[in-house]
């Protein structure tokens, strides 16, 4: 693994960054109103907090999708060498997936996969 | 004429070797690392800016043409500069300073944004040797970084204290990181396929035919999963729910103004750029060029066709039809876009990967 490259592709895109806000800085005029600072809602004060309670749907998917990234990401280094394992790498992993299928069953059962 | 020796008419390790050449004839080891190093982040950065100014350019005209309209066609000729006055426009823009956001995290999010397009950008195999990060881990190294920008949007989202940026960037998060799924899934198909996860050496084993037409049945059915998950990763086309504009007024950057805005818009674009790179790299063949097992004559002259001219042809007609999506199809409502991941593509792409590995395991491909 070369981090150095890493290192440089990250430090350009942090240059990017400072690069053209600096300028945005530099070139762009200023000048203060109140009512510039408000949200950009309807022209009136806001009601209530905008940081508040979220509707859980969200954290249901949000959950879903952590449990099959992990299993996407333990699948990798079986994908790249099932052409050598054969037969044996196919029917191990079906017995992994038929777990992850029935958890996912089970949450479509659920009706975890409804929008309500 | 054998395939897979195939030698590009632009050779870049004869150039970059040169370059190499002349800076240790001047200069000290550390001296040489530093200005190679100065010179790999200049380059990143101009292809980076240039490509994204090409992109808006090229999306304005061609859903100018889609509506029967003329597009941008006053500065310069065609307009060709009109992306590069708005540039210079969002440049000169006052950066509004608004009351009670959280000012640390809305600072930090287009940082994030940014580092990780330019990252997963450094990872495209634009030419034959001619590629910022090669991992061995490519793939892999190259879905972790892309899917940084996910925690970017959820923060310009929630540090906005905007109730409209804050349902934006929920949906925004919701369906990216659905459709991250799909996408992850349907690279892993084609992981199985090549046998590798080194981007380079995935387009190197691609000599002999492009993984969409060797890869049988299921690297078809793999490619059209990725283009419709890649379209609702960048938020386009009918995907477009996060910035519906009716509702929503802009998504998650409605706060942001000025230059801040502009690296949302920027990483947008570069992200279409990456999704329509990857899909080029794992099933047209990255920068190989057309070849037909035995017409030896028909592959010599496309052979003639130099390797960074093949990757951006691709990587164009790829763009050109996810922005005809957005022109052809209505935009979804939010249950429908997840109905559409969790109980179609998913189970679509588990059983695809299945048979995938039985075409691989037991020969069935080309």
């Amino acid at each position: 693994m070369n981090l150095t490259l890493l290192l440089v592709v990250i430090l350009t895109a942090v240059f990017l960054v400072v690069a053209a806000w600096g300028l945005d800085y530099l070139l762009s005029p200023r000048s203060f109103n109140k009512q510039k600072g408000e949200a950009y809602e309807c022209g009136i004060p806001t009601r209530g907090k905008s940081w508040m309670q979220f509707k859980v749907g969200y954290y249901l998917f949000a959950i879903l999708f952590l449990i099959f990234d992990v299993e996407a990401m333990f699948m990798f280094p079986w994908a790249v060498i099932v052409g050598e394992v054969g037969v044996a790498g196919l029917v191990n992993i079906l017995f992994f997936l038929l777990i992850l299928v029935l958890g996912l069953a089970y949450a479509w059962k659920k009706g975890a996969l409804e929008w309500k | 004429m054998l395939l897979n020796t195939y030698t590009d008419s632009i050779d870049f390790q004869a150039f970059t070797g040169w370059i190499h050449g002349v800076l240790s004839g001047a200069l000290p080891a550390w001296g040489v690392t530093l200005v190679e190093c100065v010179l790999i982040g200049l380059g990143l950065l101009l292809g980076y800016a240039l490509i994204a100014l090409a992109l808006i350019y090229i999306e304005r005209k061609v859903c100018a043409f889609f509506q029967c309209r003329l597009g941008p066609n006053r500065v310069g000729p065609y307009g060709t500069v009109q992306s590069v006055a708005d540039m210079i426009k969002m440049l000169i823009k006052e950066l509004i300073s608004i009351d009670h956001i959280d000012r640390f995290l809305f600072n930090l999010a287009p940082f994030i944004v940014i580092i990780s397009s330019v990252l997963a950008f450094g990872c495209l195999p634009f030419a034959k040797n001619f590629q910022v990060l090669d991992y061995n881990v490519g793939i892999f190294f190259l879905m972790a970084v892309s899917s940084i920008g996910i925690v970017g949007i959820l923060l310009a989202g929630w540090s906005s204290n905007n109730k409209y940026s804050l349902i934006g960037a929920m949906r925004s998060g919701a369906q990216m990181i659905s459709y991250e799924l799909s996408i992850g899934l349907s690279i892993m198909t084609m992981v199985v396929l090549a046998g590798t996860m080194q981007i380079s050496e995935i387009v190197e084993r691609q000599a002999d035919g492009w993984f969409l037409f060797t890869g049988h049945v299921p690297a078809v059915i793999a490619f059209l999963i990725y283009l419709v998950a890649g379209t609702a990763e960048t938020n386009r086309g009918p995907f477009d729910l996060p910035e519906a504009d009716s509702e929503l007024t802009a998504g998650y950057h409605t706060e942001y103004s000025g230059m801040h805005f502009g690296f949302f818009y920027l990483a947008e674009y570069l992200n279409l750029f990456i999704v329509a790179g990857i899909a080029t790299t794992l099933f047209l063949g990255g920068w190989m060029p057309l070849h037909v097992a035995g017409w030896d004559s028909f592959n010599a002259v496309m052979d003639y066709i130099p390797s960074i001219v093949w990757f951006l042809a691709k990587v164009g007609f790829v763009i050109f039809v996810i922005m005809w999506f957005k022109w052809t199809f209505p935009r979804l409502r939010i249950d429908q876009l997840l109905r559409l991941e969790w109980k179609y593509l998913l189970p679509l792409n588990l059983v695809n990967l299945m048979l995938m590995v039985i075409v691989v395991v037991f020969g069935l491909h080309f």
